[in-house]
């Protein structure tokens, strides 16, 4: 059945009330059910939870083949907890037929891909899956189809318990004896842990991992006690280098800076553009860069950001220390400043992937968004955009918020190079829809800004503004012109992945590859 | 194969961006940052053992490559040199807008240039005199003999001085207030007025000194000059900004050529606009000011 974005989905996925994706603001108002988890009472009181291996937490918690684990990845590509977790389960306890329900999985995780080759991992359940990973699944080795979930995705189909977690594992970079978690304090730190949030509080058991055990109370806490059956010291929980980096430096690459300062020129076009707006932005190069040149336009106008969200690096924390944000929310931190500033400089908080992003609560933070400055790897003349798989089909991405601050910010920008080497980035029809182009309102290329026909108020901001813009057909001309039209890509029937909107309704889905042979002349 | 339009003379070179003629990554689309004119180089940043390389990366991004309205100028080898007469070659075959002279200090040295791109257009079967023409005057002699250079040939667009080896020979380094080169861009800049061609200055090199540079753009304006060497994308943006006309400059000029348009065809040589006397001497100023205007994205009429 063909999808609001042109998409067909196979009949085999739309049972149990599973839909096909009807367009932005479908499930508004609608009402769901919540699931609950069944957990274990600890009355009598407890001088600790620590036990002394992962393999006899498990135990502890009722591990069994069939069980779903969580993980979340504030580690990013440091983590060490994923394959920790899985080698004891799998080659410990022999459990098999796993699922992972990761927030994200990386090029860390190469390990998993022997343990889904052994059937011993059946279901993946993520925003990111790249490396080895990506490979396998792509390539037909996983036995059911990964589900591909944004950040906001996530959690609503926790709460939904269309994912059941039978066991949160907890990366804590610091706990205390009875699982008081935070981010800070310890040798791994990661700042905010925003993604763990929700899987502690609807796991039926819950396992928290940490390198650095602090005094009772660790406070504030990010996951509490109340929610921990287990607590496990090891030595290590992730490479701090891959954690954070030092700090996110902002590009000097012209191309990107030119990207970058264009995108500031439309922020400043709009009406929203005044005092106490609102923004989030990525870490790629012209979308961080963008901060530098917006804070012009913010001085000119002697205007001030009210608050900033998001996954949060240094120059976003420099702009709060200057007083030019109100308010810094964020989920993740991707460097060492933003990870030393979380709840300690003033005004700089925490949150869960819930209150980030989530379209089922009642007031997720991405619905109050004024701007949002996304990457894409390619985006279509209908403005759709695929973050996560790449030319050849395989995946090697994540949807991340994307899809979710897209959809509530009111001016959602994409920022992207017009080409990738021979890769046309702005092309035809994208491989997989993972932003539907109802949601993305302005594309900045290196060769011209393109503006969604959906929204006219912005064109009429822009032209007023003078600010040059074409049709995004234009660019897409442009792109092939320079690198030529790709050979569409062949796919086999089976699909191995499915990309969920954030709604829970069915975007796209990924199939297998089939392998490339060139035709003799 | 991309057809370029044939090259003019006198046209906006507000910015000059010099760029490696080696590295395609950086010569595949230079002009999307909006710079009035591109510098190819085959001299100084291509190493030796690399000529050749860089003269076939250059033929074939000429050949394929559509840089639109954005001029592309190509800086050769010295006549001291064994590489000159191959870069003309490959820079007429590939229909390059001009060529600049390197380390150019006579106009003999000129006419020896002119002699072997008459000869590669004749090769090349390229329309004669279509190859333009600008000297890089890098010694004192140049300075010296700047008059007789610029006026050497109809070919000559533009002269600007090479500041880096200009300084070496004056034994200075680049002072705050560029009275190093004073006396050197003052003597270029009449002698290319005298002659009737643009003048344009050097590089600044320091991209971390943001407000060095900003202060070398402004002498720069102030001086007279028609624009500037760049060696980074990020210095364009000032320079136009500088190089653009003032709100006020542009409703005069337009008034001057509407009102000479007028008198004109009434017969009348001289009049008078907001006061001062106008005749056929200031038309060329005004239409100046109003073409600058328009590339600057400041003025949308139609009087030029």
């Amino acid at each position: 059945m063909k999808n609001a974005v042109g998409r067909d989905i196979p009949d085999f996925l739309l049972r149990d009330g599973r839909e096909v994706y009807q367009g932005k603001n479908y499930m508004d108002g609608k009402y769901l059910q919540k699931a609950s988890p069944r957990t274990r009472r600890y009355e009598k009181p407890q001088e600790s939870k620590i036990v002394e291996s992962l393999a006899e937490a498990m135990r502890q918690c009722g591990a069994k083949s069939g069980m779903t684990f969580s993980f979340h990845h504030h580690l990013r590509d440091g983590d060490y907890v994923v394959n920790m977790v899985m080698k004891a389960a799998i080659e410990e306890l022999g459990l098999e037929e796993l699922t992972i329900a990761a927030s994200s999985l990386g090029n860390a995780h190469d390990p998993i891909a022997d343990y889904i080759e052994q059937g011993k991992v059946v279901g993946i359940q993520t925003s990111g899956i790249r490396g080895r990973m990506g490979e396998v699944v792509s390539a037909g080795k996983l036995k059911t189809p990964a589900i591909i979930r944004s950040h906001g995705g996530r959690p609503r189909a926790i709460e939904r318990g269309e994912v059941h977690i039978d066991i949160a594992f907890i990366a804590a970079p610091t706990s205390d004896c009875v699982g008081n978690c935070r981010g800070i304090g310890g040798k791994s730190n990661c700042g905010s842990m925003g993604y763990a949030m929700t899987d502690a509080k609807y796991a039926d058991h819950v396992v928290v991992v940490t390198d650095c055990l602090v005094d009772f109370p660790n406070m504030p806490a990010s996951v509490e006690a109340i929610d921990v059956d287990a607590v496990v010291v090891v030595d290590s929980i992730g490479n701090p280098k891959k954690i954070a980096s030092a700090a996110a430096r902002i590009s000097q690459n012209p191309r990107d800076l030119m990207m970058a300062e264009d995108v500031a020129k439309v922020i400043a076009a709009t009406p929203y553009f005044k005092e106490g707006f609102s923004f989030q932005t990525g870490v790629g190069g012209p979308s961080l860069a963008a901060n530098l040149f917006l804070e012009k336009y913010m001085d000119e106008r002697n205007i001030k950001m009210g608050w900033a969200i998001g996954g949060i690096c240094g120059p976003m924390v420099e702009l709060l220390k200057k007083g030019k944000v109100g308010k810094v929310i964020d989920v993740q931190d991707f460097d060492l400043d933003a990870v030393n500033s979380i709840n300690q400089t003033p005004n700089h908080f925490e949150m869960s992937a819930s209150q980030y992003a989530n379209p089922a609560n009642k007031g997720a933070f991405v619905n109050k968004l004024d701007f949002v400055v996304l990457a894409a790897l390619e985006i279509d003349t209908g403005f759709n955009v695929n973050v996560l798989t790449g030319s050849d089909g395989v995946l090697r991405g994540a949807p991340g918020g994307h899809p979710d601050t897209a959809a509530g910010a009111k001016c959602c920008i994409i920022v992207t190079p017009l080409i990738r080497g021979r890769m046309a980035t702005v092309c035809e029809h994208v491989v997989t829809v993972t932003t539907p182009g109802d949601c993305v309102d302005v594309l900045v290329t290196d060769y011209g800004i393109a503006v969604n026909p959906l929204r006219p108020d912005l064109i009429r901001c822009l032209d007023e503004a003078g600010i040059k813009h074409v049709p995004i057909e234009e660019l897409k001309e442009k792109a092939y012109s320079l690198v030529g039209r790709p050979d569409d890509l062949q796919w086999e029937d089976k699909v191995v992945a499915v990309l969920e909107a954030r709604d829970g309704t069915i975007l796209d889905v990924v199939r297998k590859i089939k392998p490339y042979t060139l035709e003799e002349d | 194969m991309i057809p370029r339009p044939k090259p003019e003379r006198f046209r906006l070179r507000r910015t000059m961006m010099f760029m490696n003629a080696q590295k395609p990554g950086l010569i595949k689309d230079a002009y999307i940052y909006g710079c009035d004119s591109i510098m190819l180089d085959l001299e100084d940043a291509v190493a030796e053992n690399q000529k050749d390389a860089a003269r076939f990366s250059l033929y074939h991004a000429l050949k394929t490559i559509d840089y639109g309205e954005t001029e592309v100028i190509v800086r050769i080898n010295g006549l001291d040199t064994p590489h000159w007469q191959e870069d003309i070659r490959v820079c007429v075959a590939g229909g390059a807008d001009g060529i600049r002279i390197a380390k150019c200090e006579s106009a003999q040295d000129v006419l020896t240039v002119e002699k072997a791109v008459e000869a590669a257009e004749e090769e090349f079967g390229v329309e004669k005199g279509r190859t333009l023409l600008m000297a890089a005057l890098e010694s004192p002699k140049g300075i010296l003999n700047a008059y007789e250079i610029c006026a050497a040939s109809p070919r000559m667009f533009g002269v600007a001085i090479s500041g880096g080896d200009f300084r070496k020979c004056m034994q200075t380094t680049p002072q705050r207030d560029g009275v190093d080169m004073l006396a050197a861009r003052g003597q270029m800049l009449i002698a290319a007025r005298a002659a009737g061609v643009q003048c344009f200055d050097t590089v600044f090199t320091n991209l971390d000194d943001q407000e060095g540079f900003e202060a070398e753009v402004l002498q720069n304006k102030a001086m007279g000059f028609d624009g500037k060497s760049l060696i980074n994308p990020k210095q364009i943006r000032f320079v136009h900004q500088v190089f653009a006309p003032t709100e006020k400059e542009i409703r005069q000029a337009e008034k001057i050529v509407r009102a000479y348009r007028e008198q004109s065809a009434a017969g009348v040589g001289v009049f008078t606009v907001d006061g001062k006397m106008i005749d056929i001497a200031f038309i060329p100023g005004a239409e100046r000011t109003l073409k600058l205007a328009r590339a600057c994205g400041l003025w949308e009429g139609d009087l030029v």
